[in-house]
């Protein structure tokens, strides 16, 4: 029997916006150029721009079908040992906080989730409060804000005339805000710039933190990945911790162990006492269980798994490098064939200094477009590629696309 | 507190004045100090969860006789939790596979198309018109959420009427959505069964075009279901009110051992004409729990209608989760696309259908054969995982504290945890906290 469509109860909902970053895929994967190249979202490819599944992963994977585990619901808080290595990841297994047990950890869905999780804590308990996001910022932050029902603001972060860091107006901004705001910080390989302060600018964006006595919120989605060292690549979020600060930190192991599909992370809370942080866990989980009840399982036995095998967490770490290495080697090539190119004396270093997986070119929307319409390279309209996306085979095109949408296209 | 008042004039700013006690070497003045002044001062402790705090409890308990039957997860007869051997034979097949990029915001098309099959019936008309919108959602519970969040943005002015009992987590589910939330009667304590004429009272008080949760089969936590006939009138009922139905089918296959039994509700609304909701989860069905594998579909008017409802579903899955977890999805799309796996599944998910049936068979026996005067025929006519079985919270707490059996206060035993091993200690435990 047909419903008859006046009466329907959705009639007036509208088709929503393609999600500006996963909707670059999709039109990718309609494109039927040979020359198209993918340099939308942000998962890594090997040269020969194939997915990878890490070793370490296929390893603990292999182990996990050995030993036969039940599927058991996980308790609200996730897996205890996953829960354990990720803190001690991010922080340093000596690290005094951990001992002190001054941390709360609650396993996340990845990265959005750890951000959703936190968010929704600050709107139960911080009602009112804004968050500061770097101008520009990850899109799905304000998204993830927005619906968590938590105020934000930006503060100055790019730079367009030198490609770098607007530090002045990053300090300025967060100087202006009212004293006790929350500022969302990328721990390492800032997404989308690639641009991340100095250890000395960090120190002086935590003084005026603790001046203004505002809240760091740590948004690490990229440990190992950025230099190819863990413990390097949590320096910001350590720096902050040793101050005796207390932090928000939302990981995610999408990209370091090559798991986004199995959205695995973590939602961490660093304050002043263990009854706090027991407490404040307690709230975190009341937040989870209509949301989600418990994570899932396999991510978290994975990186378990691997953390808690010390081979196969050396492995890990060389198979980061090796992630790292192939990125620094690509953004080589790619800076080498535009000083070749671009005759006009620009300066692409900007390439180079930058860390992580993207890349911001500069590069405007109608610009991005040509890259796109006229060239088949996806990346998305703030003018960011992902260098996880690049073969040293396509640096050559790829500097003449951006050539050719940086002069000709207004 | 002495430090504190002492270096209170001292240091003009609570940042400064941490740095003066830093500085002082007191360590206990800082804790308090840091205990007071700290962000979070005021954050109480959350109260335990109903359901998932009995679990600790019972796992925290060293008493050798001790039984729970409180969160619902299969047990076998031996008290172990099981993994499905179709399950083990699909993990078999996708271990080593190469890929493991995000899924779209709206998981698996591939698993969402089988899922809705079994929910719907594969040959469901809404199916073959191509106006059902489905997401891969993060079990039932995600499901209920998503659902939730999208009645909150698309007919703010519709409140949900959840029955009276549900499982507890709804009422969080809609609470955090925030959506507004009444009751309607559903189970009758004196006769440990529907209360259908309260139901229809309320339904037909509650305002037109109202959503409606309703449990598919297999109700939590009465396992008190309508009958087939009782769920036409129900479906008029709601027709007539414009009622919007959304179904929480947590059971399928689990309760009558028969997934196209227990679907049955669902098609008898599709049949009416309904636009409806369901919110699937695999977890008991399929053992899959951990693994938060489920689905919500939302019948449209028509194929344009369904893709723009699944666009916002996604809308609102992207800053929640971004994309939902991939193994669950690959194990029960490999299950229900072959053939042989599919029907070693009906068979498994029967026998554990089967071996509840005969423990409640066992328990209402043994209550009778102790000489128990009250009336246990609810046990056997009650349907599913939980039986309801009309403890009070203070009988409850006899059973945990003198015979070390968990459960939820309200009296639920899930029966998926009595066992032959347990079921005469169960038994015995029952009568003793029911004696008159």
């Amino acid at each position: 029997m047909a419903v008859a469509t006046d009466a329907s109860r959705f009639h007036a909902v509208p088709m929503a916006p393609p999600d500006p970053i996963l909707g670059v895929s999709e039109a990718f994967r309609a494109d039927t150029s040979d020359l198209k190249l993918n340099l939308g979202v942000g998962a890594y490819r090997t040269e020969d721009l194939q997915p990878y599944v890490l070793n370490v992963v296929k390893k603990a994977e292999k182990l996990m079908l050995e030993k036969g585990e039940n599927k058991e619901y996980l308790p609200i808080e996730g897996l205890a040992a996953f829960n354990k290595a990720t803190a001690e990841l991010l922080l340093g297994a000596d690290n005094p906080v951990i001992k002190e047990g001054r941390i709360a950890t609650v396993q996340g869905l990845s990265g959005t989730g750890s951000l959703r999780l936190a968010a929704a804590f600050i709107q139960r308990y911080l009602p009112g409060v804004k968050v500061l996001i770097s101008s520009p910022t990850w899109g799905n932050h304000k998204n993830i804000l927005n619906d968590a029902g938590v105020p934000w603001s930006e503060y100055r972060y790019f730079d367009p005339k030198t490609v770098g860091l607007d530090f002045d107006g990053m300090l300025a901004d967060m100087k202006d805000a009212p004293n006790g705001s929350i500022i969302l910080l990328h721990g390492c390989a800032h997404n989308p710039t690639g641009i991340d302060p100095t250890t000395e600018q960090w120190d002086i964006i935590a003084d005026v933190i603790q001046e203004k006595e505002h809240i760091a919120f740590f948004d690490v989605a990229y440990q190992g990945f950025a230099s190819g060292s863990l413990d390097e690549d949590a320096n910001s979020v350590r720096r902050f911790a040793a101050r005796g600060m207390e932090l928000f930190v939302a990981q995610s192991y999408s990209k370091n162990l090559g798991l986004y599909a199995e959205r695995i992370g973590a939602t961490n809370v660093i304050t002043t006492s263990p009854e706090l942080a027991l407490r404040i866990k307690s709230q975190l989980k009341r937040l989870a269980r209509p949301m989600y009840s418990n994570p899932p399982v396999h991510g978290a036995r994975i990186v378990a798994n691997v953390v808690g095998d010390p081979a196969l967490f050396d492995e890990w770490r060389a198979e980061m490098q090796l992630m790292a290495g192939r990125i620094k080697q690509v953004r080589q090539k790619l800076y080498d064939e535009l000083v070749a190119k671009d005759k006009s004396g620009k300066d692409w270093s900007f390439i180079l200094k930058q860390i992580g997986m993207f890349s911001f070119t500069g590069l405007s929307q109608s610009q991005s477009e040509n890259m796109t319409n006229k060239w088949h390279v996806y990346m998305t309209k703030d003018g960011r590629i992902s260098l996880a996306g690049l073969s040293s085979a396509k640096c050559g095109y790829l500097a003449d696309a951006i050539i050719d949408s940086y002069y000709n296209v207004q | 507190m002495a430090y504190r008042s002492r270096l209170a004039h001292i240091c003009s700013s609570s940042a400064g004045r941490l740095g003066c006690l830093q500085r002082s070497g007191n360590t206990d003045a800082l804790s308090s100090f840091r205990r007071l002044y700290s962000w979070w001062s005021s954050v109480q402790p959350a109260p335990r969860d109903p359901i998932l705090g009995v679990t600790s409890a019972y796992l925290a308990d060293t008493h050798p006789s001790k039984v729970n039957v409180g969160v619902g997860a299969y047990r076998n007869d031996e008290g172990k939790p099981v993994v499905l051997q179709c399950v083990r034979e699909a993990e078999r097949r996708i271990a080593g596979r190469e890929l493991m990029e995000y899924l779209p915001m709206g998981g698996s098309a591939k698993f969402c198309e089988l899922a809705v099959g079994l929910a719907y019936g594969e040959d469901a008309q809404a199916l073959k018109d191509k106006r059902v919108a489905s997401v891969q959602a993060l079990s039932g519970t995600g499901a209920v959420r998503l659902f939730a969040e999208f009645i909150k943005r698309f007919q703010p002015e519709s409140s949900a009427y959840l029955p009276v009992p549900t499982w507890s987590n709804h009422h969080n589910i809609f609470r955090d959505a925030n959506v507004n939330q009444n009751t309607y009667r559903y189970y009758l304590a004196s006769t440990r069964g529907l209360d259908f004429e309260g139901l229809k009272e309320d339904l037909k008080a509650a305002p037109n075009r109202s959503v409606i949760l309703l449990h598919a089969c297999a109700h939590n936590p009465t396992g008190v279901d309508p009958t087939p006939d009782q769920w036409k009138e129900i479906s008029k009922l709601m027709k007539e009110k414009e009622h919007f139905p959304i179904f929480d089918m947590a059971y399928q296959g689990f309760a009558s051992g028969d997934t196209q039994r227990d679907n049955q509700a669902i098609r008898i609304f599709l049949e009416d004409g309904h636009q409806l909701a369901c919110a699937q989860s695999f977890a008991k069905s399929m053992g899959l729990y951990g693994q938060r594998i489920g689905c919500l579909s939302v019948v449209c008017a028509d194929a344009a209608e369904a893709a723009a409802v699944k666009s916002q579903l996604e809308f609102i899955a992207r800053p929640m989760y971004s994309s939902p977890p991939l193994h669950g999805s690959l194990i029960v799309t490999t299950i229900l696309s072959d053939a042989a796996l599919k029907e070693l599944w009906y068979k498994e998910v029967k026998d554990m259908a089967d071996r509840i049936i005969g423990m409640r068979t066992d328990l209402k026996k043994n209550l009778e054969d102790l000489g128990s005067k009250h009336n246990w025929e609810h046990i056997t006519k009650q349907i599913g995982m939980f039986c309801y079985s009309g403890l009070t919270p203070e009988q409850v707490d006899r059973m945990t504290q003198e015979f070390h059996v968990y459960m939820t206060r309200n009296g639920r035993i899930s029966m998926a945890g009595v066992t032959s091993g347990n079921v005469k200690y169960l038994a015995n435990a029952i009568n003793e906290v029911t004696k008159v």
